[in-house]
């Protein structure tokens, strides 16, 4: 445990630190946030949600923040490599799940401040939460948000050489992950083919999740959403853990 | 066995069809500062890599501090400090904090860790810098802070893979002080790697020269050096195989050698026998552009055992790291 705590505390330290990373990626949540909410306020209106267009995105827009946030800190492992720092941690006597345990804890962390913070900034604009329970419960889903894809993130940058396929992730997985999942528009309304791939995607479950604990109503039961990304969690450390031990430098 | 701090015994490491380290065996006595000499790409990192648990030998076996690197790789671990050829710190963190995650790493208690980072931060003289961000650091800072964090967790063998790689020559003077001093007054068994034959000739007991992967000499900087039998006179000349013939008779000759450009010559007291020698070749009409006498060096007994100088091995060394990179992947 002290092991895992000693790679969390250096992640930690490292987000702290670097405050431009920290305003840089409020950047495109704040402007999607402030463009799409009150630009189509007036246009859009969905069924049953009190609080508007602007409401019904907000859970989706903190979602985003934790995914792209986290999904980077897992990656971030590649500039540990590239830089040696890996090296250091691969050669104590200490077990690589610890490492990976150690990483996966500190980028969720990172994650859950950041969309903390859009959280917050929704609150100035006006979001009114529906009781201090749905508070935690909108916590509980963003750690798992943020443990699963800093899992997956460190899952892929094990099988990486370098940042250069970073992009890629982005524009053809991080991206489709977010566009799929409900984060801005209500699953209800779509076709029923894109809705089977909307149910495919984890981050949907974690949204509604969010949406549930914020808004006090979601398309999907809560306790649905909390098994089902749970289980992707675990899925998500287990997988990266599992590539992780196979790193080499 | 027992008594060695490092024990090799026939370590192969193939990386596809290129065999970069080729059954190597040698013993390393405690205390002792063993130096592997060789150009790049001869095996030395490879070997450091293996004996460090980080990569699996093909075959053969090794003990480190009498632990073996394939059954208890934890406990080997726990034997050594590693200060890397490229860097290795976190250069977000400041150097207390690199010292304390690495302290944290190997599972020092909480109530020795600050005294020990502060001790050893003391020794390479960065305790006055060490709140500072390690970006901010020079390369011989950050050497030096390597070396500390290394020592921290009171290793018996340290191993530094190029310790002074890239750095000017008053650290480089500055970091074999520390170096020497750490074996003197600690007794910490060294294994280190180098290019530099200045650098095993100074800081090293016994030296290994590695060419090819595999070990060409094994002895002490003297005895390697007394193996070419004398000083050197190194002869340029245009007609160096009738020079051969003629200098050949010429009695008190330990060695002579014929090179690309040049002859040498090995023999005591050199000094007396050059008058003879521009004599001997000006008798028989053989022409001589140059001529030099020196002590030997390590570089000398590079190349009297491989027939080339270290650095027309470093061009050739190079095709073979990129080859090895390559078939890593």
């Amino acid at each position: 445990m002290d092991i895992v705590y000693t790679l969390w505390l250096r992640s930690v330290k490292r987000y702290t630190r670097s405050k431009s990373r920290m305003v840089g990626s409020l950047g495109m949540p704040v402007f999607l946030l402030l463009v799409l909410g009150f630009g189509l306020n007036s246009v859009v209106a969905i069924p049953g949600m009190e609080q508007g267009y602007i409401g019904f995105i907000i859970p989706g827009i903190i979602s985003m923040s934790v995914l792209f946030t986290s999904v980077f800190a897992g990656i971030q492992i590649i500039w540990d490599k590239q830089f040696g720092f890996l090296k250091e941690t691969l050669v104590a006597p200490v077990s690589r799940l610890e490492i990976m345990l150690g990483q996966t804890f500190g980028g969720a962390t990172t994650a859950l401040i950041q969309g903390l913070m859009i959280f917050v900034l929704s609150l100035l604009i006006g979001l009114e939460i529906s009781s201090i329970p749905g508070f935690l419960i909108a916590i509980v889903f963003m750690m798992l948000i943020g443990i699963s894809f800093t899992a997956f993130g460190i899952a892929i940058a094990s099988r990486m050489e370098d940042m250069h396929g970073f992009q890629l992730i982005m524009n053809f997985v991080i991206f489709p992950i977010f566009g799929l999942s409900g984060a801005l528009f209500p699953i209800e309304s779509l076709p029923g083919w894109v809705r089977y791939l909307t149910l495919l995607d984890p981050l949907t479950y974690g949204v509604e999740g969010i949406r549930y604990g914020l808004l006090g109503s979601s398309h999907i039961d809560p306790a649905i959403c909390f098994v089902i990304l749970s289980g992707f969690t675990i899925l998500m450390v287990g997988f990266g853990s599992y590539l992780f031990r196979k790193i080499s430098i | 066995m027992k008594m060695s701090a490092i024990t090799v015994k026939d370590l192969t490491k193939k990386f596809g069809d290129f065999t970069a380290v080729n059954n190597l065996s040698f013993d390393i006595e405690k205390g002792e500062v063993f130096g592997l000499l060789g150009p790049n790409g001869a095996g030395k990192s490879t070997t450091m890599a293996m004996l460090s648990t980080m990569l699996k030998p093909s075959s053969g076996q090794a003990w480190v501090n009498g632990y073996d690197i394939l059954r208890n790789e934890d406990e080997v671990r726990k034997s050594i400090g590693i200060v890397f050829q490229d860097p290795s710190l976190d250069e977000e963190l400041t150097a207390y904090e690199n010292m304390d995650f690495h302290a944290r790493l190997y599972r020092i208690p909480k109530n020795e860790r600050q005294k020990k980072i502060t001790e050893l931060l003391k020794l390479v003289e960065l305790d006055e810098k060490k709140d500072n961000l390690v970006k901010t650091y020079s390369g011989g800072m950050r050497r030096r802070l390597e070396i500390a964090r290394g020592l921290l967790h009171e290793p018996k063998v340290l191993f530094l893979d190029e310790p002074t790689l890239g750095l000017d020559p008053q650290t480089r003077n500055h970091l074999w002080d520390y170096i020497h001093r750490l074996n003197q007054e600690k007794g910490i068994t060294i294994i280190l790697t180098t290019h530099y034959m200045e650098e095993a000739d100074k800081l090293c007991h016994r030296i290994a020269i590695i060419d090819k992967g595999q070990i060409i000499a094994l002895d002490t900087s003297e005895k390697l050096k007394n193996d070419i039998g004398g000083d050197i006179i190194t002869i340029v000349s245009s007609e160096k195989d009738n020079l051969y013939s003629v200098v050949e008779s010429l009695p008190g000759i330990n060695n002579i050698e014929v090179h690309d450009s040049s002859i040498t010559i090995g023999l005591h007291n050199a000094e007396k026998h050059v008058a003879q020698i521009v004599n001997m070749a000006s008798e028989s009409g053989v022409p001589i552009d140059s001529i030099s006498i020196h002590k030997p060096t390590l570089e000398d007994v590079f190349l009297h055992f491989t027939g080339r100088t270290i650095r027309e091995e470093e061009a050739t060394g190079k095709e073979q790291m990129r080859m090895m990179q390559r078939s890593r992947k």
